[in-house]
């Protein structure tokens, strides 16, 4: 099956889903990578600039440029994600994230989140980055940037149609990695 | 001789190896096209869209534009030879902000980002001496995803090349759908510890469908593509029959008492590209 879904999407439409589905996502995603998602699990959700919610997460470290002081992104494709497994479930769970978006999949953790807090795991083709990008319709915030560097830093995206994602885990303890 | 021009022909280079996928790549990418079916088959498709739309804008295909490294061959008879790493250093720092290119080099330490591509070590350089008075550059920017994947085995002598066969499946079964599959792999079988990974890096400037011209490494080479694809680990882990576009075996001889695997993973985006440099200063990007 295919959906077209804005975000944030609720989680009773999260559960329909099953491995094999295809989604295209359209609202606002964040960026985060390794160091990312440890400086947030340290931080104080509420003290955050921004309600990540409210999005889905994207492991992602963009090319990025600055275009008549405006951010662009130029190549934005999934990094691997099963670096942030040891991350995930308690990601999910302070954060309320229910759709990931990355590559190469993610572990037994991860799975046993998903199912708990209803969520799914999407992969987008790892290396598209130029195909990414052009969906990216507007950069309206980035976090940690000075800290982290472009890659590290939290980008939040507006995208319109991201996609096509497969859902490769889902909320019903199915993986196609396994 | 214009420093500033082969300076502008290094970010040439970069910009061509970063937004021009070679075409024995695309080539072997357009069959897995053909033979891919489902899910596989929209994996590729992509691939291939992104291929077309990085070339036509000329972005960087994939936002992890790599760790900049090169291999170059210089003519002993080329006469700026003391310029060559700073003109490489110098067109990197370009490249970083007039592509643009993502910024790579991070201090293992600090975590600090260096922000234009060069610190310690970094462009990895690979000199070569040859006959003549040209420079012969390859940009080859590696990817983190894929480099991950690499893996050293020392291999007791007695599990014999069999071993070393097994060792190279079995590692990219485990490594899975993590180094954006369809990859090329690069073997190194001999030497010591650096030397097989050296040769398995090196092994992948050889194009993609080129067999090694020693016949029973050539088989060797067939045998491993066959059974890594057997995997069904497919594009992106998704399931699927190209989990490998290639395998490259290269050798060198061994100590008696140890037997280096060194594999060297690269992901589809086998992104390469070639530069002359004259004793004149004039240059040419392939």
């Amino acid at each position: 099956m295919e959906y077209h879904f804005d975000v944030p999407v609720s989680t009773e439409k999260i559960r329909k889903l099953h491995v094999g589905d295809i989604i295209y996502v359209t609202g606002k995603i964040f960026t985060a990578r390794d160091e990312a998602h440890h400086i947030m699990l340290e931080k104080d959700k509420d003290n955050l600039a921004f309600n990540p919610s409210e999005m889905a997460l994207f492991h992602c470290g963009p090319l990025m440029k600055k275009e008549n002081g405006k951010w662009k992104a130029v190549s934005a494709g999934p990094t691997t994600s099963s670096r942030m497994e040891i991350f995930e479930d308690k990601f999910m769970e302070k954060y309320g994230i229910n759709i990931i978006i990355g590559k190469g999949g993610m572990g037994e953790r991860t799975e046993k989140a998903l199912q708990k807090y209803g969520g799914v795991y999407t992969a987008y083709t790892g290396g598209a980055g130029a195909l990414a990008a052009d969906r990216v319709e507007d950069v309206p915030a980035v976090y940690w940037l000075d800290e982290l560097g472009m890659p590290e830093a939290v980008w939040i995206f507006k995208v319109k149609e991201f996609g096509p994602l497969v859902v490769a885990m889902d909320s019903h303890g199915k993986s196609i990695y396994k | 001789m214009e420093k500033k021009s082969i300076e502008g022909g290094i970010v040439t280079l970069i910009k061509k190896a970063e937004t021009e996928l070679p075409s024995d790549v695309v080539n072997a990418l357009k069959h897995a096209y053909e033979i891919e079916q489902g899910v596989a088959k929209t994996q590729i498709e992509t691939i291939l869209k992104n291929i077309d739309l990085a070339r036509k804008s000329g972005r960087p295909m994939c936002q992890d534009t790599g760790i900049q490294t090169f291999f170059v061959s210089v003519g002993i008879d080329f006469p700026y030879i003391n310029k060559l790493k700073e003109w490489i250093t110098n067109g990197v720092k370009k490249a970083t902000k007039e592509i643009p290119i993502r910024p790579n080099t991070v201090d293992p330490f600090t975590g600090k980002n260096q922000g234009d591509n060069t610190g310690e070590q970094i462009p990895y350089i690979t000199w070569d001496f040859i006959d003549g008075n040209d420079v012969h550059i390859t940009a080859f920017p590696k990817g983190g995803g894929s480099e991950n994947m690499s893996k050293l085995g020392m291999l007791k002598p007695g599990v014999g090349i069999e071993g070393a066969k097994d060792f190279v499946v079995d590692e990219m079964i485990k490594a899975g759908g993590n180094p954006c599959p369809p990859t090329i792999v690069g073997v190194g079988i001999g030497g010591g510890a650096d030397l097989s990974l050296k040769l398995g890096k090196k092994a992948l400037l050889r194009p993609v469908g080129v067999r090694h011209k020693d016949k029973t490494i050539a088989a060797i080479e067939k045998e491993l593509i066959e059974r890594i694809n057997k995997s069904g680990i497919g594009p992106m882990g998704l399931g699927g029959k190209t989990t490998v576009l290639d395998v490259h075996v290269e050798k060198a001889h061994r100590h008696p008492a140890s037997l280096p695997v060194g594999i060297v993973v690269q992901c589809w985006a086998d992104r390469r590209a070639n530069m002359v440099i004259h004793s004149d200063g004039t240059w040419e990007v392939k």
